[in-house]
Order: C-alpha cells, then sequence, then structure tokens
C-alpha cells in the first residue's frame, strides 16, 4: 500500500476515510486534523491557557505534543493516584509524563492523591462505606475534582482530556445501551463551563481512532506505558470497544459514524435537557465546586465517608478484599 | 529463528503465533483471534500496513492499542 500524498510505502491505512499514508505525511495529517475539530467545535483560542490532563498513556501524551506542536499554550496536569501495588502503575506512567515534560520543556503540574488527600484510589475503595462502589468510578470523581481545583486555582481557560473517538462511542454505546438520557445529552466534544471562573472541558482526539493515537505516539517517539491500569481488567470499556471493533472490521467507518451522527442528531435537538437534568447548580459548603444538591458534592460527601478514625493503613490493607470492602458505618 | 520455514512468527502481548506465509497479514491477524482494528503491526520498528502478504521467516510484531481506563 502507498502512501496518497507521496507514493512512498505506507505505515499506516486509515480504512474508515480510505487513506494510507506513510510516516511523514501521518504525522502532519494528526494534528492538521486536531486543529480541525479545535475550530470546528470552538474548543480553544490559541493564546488561552489549556491544562491537559496526561496519564502517561498514549492517547494524552500524543495529544499534549500535539497541542503543543499547534502553538497553543498548554500545561500538563499528571494525577498520582497512588496505583503501585503490582505493577507500580502510578509511578510508572507518572515517569513517562517527567520525561516527556523534561524533553519538550513543558511545565509539568502533579498532584498526588494519597499525600493531599491521604488516600490511594485502593485504599478509598476499600474503606468506602458505599462498599458497592468500584475503583474506576471512584478514581473518575477523584479525577474531575482534581482537575476542577486545578483549574480553577491557576486559571485555565479549558481543560483538556486525551478521549479518543473509540473513547466516545463505547461510552455513548455504553449509555444508548440504557438510554440514560442525562449522560447523553452532556457527551460531546466540549462541556461548557457550569460557572465562571471554571474551565470548559474538551477533548480534541474525539475524532481520531484509537489505533492512530496509538500509531502518532509510536511514529513520534513518545514513550508512553504500555501497561494498564490494574483496575481496568474486565472494564465494561473494554468489552463496549471490543463490539465497536467487530462492527468496524465489517464495515469500515461504522464507529466514526456512530458517534459522529450522534452530534447530529443531539445538535438537531434529539435528546432534550429536562427540567432535572438542567437544576440550578449549588456550591460545594466544603469545597467550593458545583454540585447538583445543595450542601457537599459528591468527592466531600465521598471523602468524608472514608472512616476517619482508622489510622492511614502504612501496614498494607487485606489482600483480597476485591476492593468492595464494607468499613465504617 | 523459526523452525517451520514456511510459517511467519506474529508477536502479540508476550505471545508469539506461528502463521502460514502467503496469507495478507490482516488475515492472518484475525486468524489468531486478534482484531486488525485492534492493533497496529511493526517490522524492526516500522509500522507497515496489513495488506503485506507474509513472508517465510519474518517477524511481526503487534502493538495492542486498545486501553479500558
Ligand atoms: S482504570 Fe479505573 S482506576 Fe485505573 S486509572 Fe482508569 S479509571 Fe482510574
Ligand atoms: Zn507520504
Ligand atoms: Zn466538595
Amino acid at each position: 500500500m502507498k502512501c496518497r500524498k507521496c507514493g512512498a510505502p505506507a505505515a499506516i491505512n486509515m480504512r474508515e476515510h480510505k487513506l494510507a499514508l506513510c510516516r511523514e505525511h501521518f504525522l502532519e495529517w494528526i494534528p492538521e486534523q486536531t486543529e480541525r475539530a479545535i475550530h470546528h467545535y470552538r474548543m480553544v483560542e490559541r493564546g488561552e491557557k489549556i491544562l491537559v490532563a496526561v496519564s502517561g498513556g498514549k492517547d494524552s501524551l500524543s495529544l499534549w505534543d500535539v497541542l503543543h506542536r499547534l502553538g497553543y499554550a498548554a500545561d500538563g496536569l499528571y494525577i498520582d493516584l497512588g496505583i503501585d501495588e503490582g505493577i507500580a502503575y502510578s509511578s510508572k506512567s507518572r515517569a513517562f509524563c517527567e520525561q516527556f515534560a523534561a524533553r519538550q520543556g513543558l511545565t509539568l503540574r502533579v498532584v498526588s492523591v494519597p499525600e493531599t488527600y491521604g488516600r490511594s484510589i485502593a485504599e478509598a475503595t476499600r474503606l468506602s462505606t458505599r462498599g458497592r462502589k468500584k475503583p474506576c468510578s471512584i478514581c473518575g470523581l477523584v479525577k474531575r475534582h482534581i482537575m476542577n481545583r486545578v483549574g480553577r486555582e491557576q486559571g485555565y481557560a479549558a481543560l483538556a482530556t486525551g478521549h479518543n473517538l473509540d473513547d466516545e462511542a463505547a461510552v455513548l454505546l455504553h449509555n444508548a445501551m440504557t438510554w440514560s438520557g442525562g449522560y447523553l445529552v452532556r457527551q460531546g466534544p466540549v462541556l461548557p463551563a457550569s460557572r465562571p471562573g471554571l474551565g470548559r472541558k474538551v477533548k480534541p482526539l474525539c475524532r481520531i481512532y484509537e489505533r492512530e493515537t496509538a500509531a502518532y505516539a509510536l511514529m513520534r517517539g513518545i514513550d508512553y506505558i504500555y501497561e494498564e491500569c490494574p483496575f481496568s481488567v474486565g472494564s465494561s470499556t473494554l468489552y463496549y470497544k471490543d463490539v465497536l471493533n467487530r462492527l468496524e472490521e465489517d464495515r469500515p467507518g461504522a464507529k466514526l459514524q456512530f458517534y459522529l451522527s450522534f452530534l447530529q442528531a443531539k445538535d438537531g435537538g434529539l435528546f432534550a435537557l429536562n427540567a432535572s437534568g438542567e437544576a440550578e447548580l449549588h456550591d460545594c459548603v466544603t469545597c467550593g465546586q458545583p454540585t447538583s444538591a445543595p450542601g457537599k458534592c459528591a468527592f466531600c460527601r465521598l471523602w468524608d465517608s472514608l472512616a476517619p478514625a482508622l489510622p492511614l493503613p502504612q501496614d498494607g490493607l487485606r489482600e483480597g478484599d476485591g476492593g468492595q470492602g464494607e468499613m465504617g458505618s | 529463528m523459526d523452525p517451520e520455514r514456511n510459517s511467519t512468527t506474529l508477536l502479540h502481548r508476550g505471545r508469539r503465533f506461528d502463521v502460514p506465509a502467503g496469507s495478507t497479514l490482516r488475515d492472518a491477524i484475525r486468524k489468531v483471534g486478534l482484531s486488525p482494528e485492534a492493533v497496529l503491526a511493526t517490522q524492526n520498528g516500522e509500522l507497515i500496513t496489513d495488506d503485506r502478504i507474509l513472508k517465510p521467516g519474518e517477524e511481526i510484531r503487534l502493538v495492542a492499542v486498545i486501553s479500558g481506563g
């Protein structure tokens, strides 16, 4: 297969675009496409301060690289979740982010969850009185909270994440299976700031296949963490991505069409915010972040519930309670 | 390297698969139960497209691209 632009041997074939490109032209194509999405969805303007959430994985580091190359003022935020049992996932992924920032001369902010909030994600999961919570839902809550906090304290106009098309299509399929209107209506490339002073959330890679963000990282020589977070094993995301890839094999472009036609239908009013969906936001009495119910936000309620009387578990928690422990009242 | 002269080796997440030479890489990937949408193929560190006809004795590394976090 030959590169459509120069005829050299192609390094990648993108069946959804009927487009094969060599390394050099693919490395131009990804930033061009990202820039187009940024404009199309009005994500950020040049000169605005952007905070990129980096995990050490291929998507977020590629995004940071692309934004920097395109001339955007993008700092990185690494949230150290303290997931260091087994493969030392957090320490390794942090090292990849630090190495990338140092090589490119970029600013990386680091917030350690265990150091700042006293518990790692695994500990919070085990100690949660809502014992049925999964690590990933706690992790998501914590990451959103920290990202909002840093964004607001440091005055970032936009908070960018490395979500790719496969991530978005998997979430969409998941929510469509149950017609979760409240989630569907809020899913999109841009989530506007819910308050003055809070950044909008943007996903500049939302139209790029995961296979292509990985190819970009490989071709660009970005070192990223290849291992998975141990909590992702058996995740529903992986299941939905697999289902979608089977569709994609038979019908190239199916994933992209699924997502883009959803956005179009949403723009056309298919999913309307109902009265409860657009409920008035309140300020959390503890941290000040917006929350849908008066009082404390979900993050502060969760952290309060973590059996504060227990000593910090430096001596190691029991193995094999599967992160489902029900402790406390 | 490979004892079987008529086969090509695919490497994926620490596993080795010997597949018959002569088919396309895409067919070989499906044959070993992987999705061509979920991997990238590299040879000597360079990415290659999956329309390639496999030659005997070659070694191709498949990089998993889908993460579940
Ligand atoms: S897999 Fe779950 S626990 Fe691990 S980083 Fe992702 S959301 Fe957090
Ligand atoms: Zn070319
Ligand atoms: Zn709060």
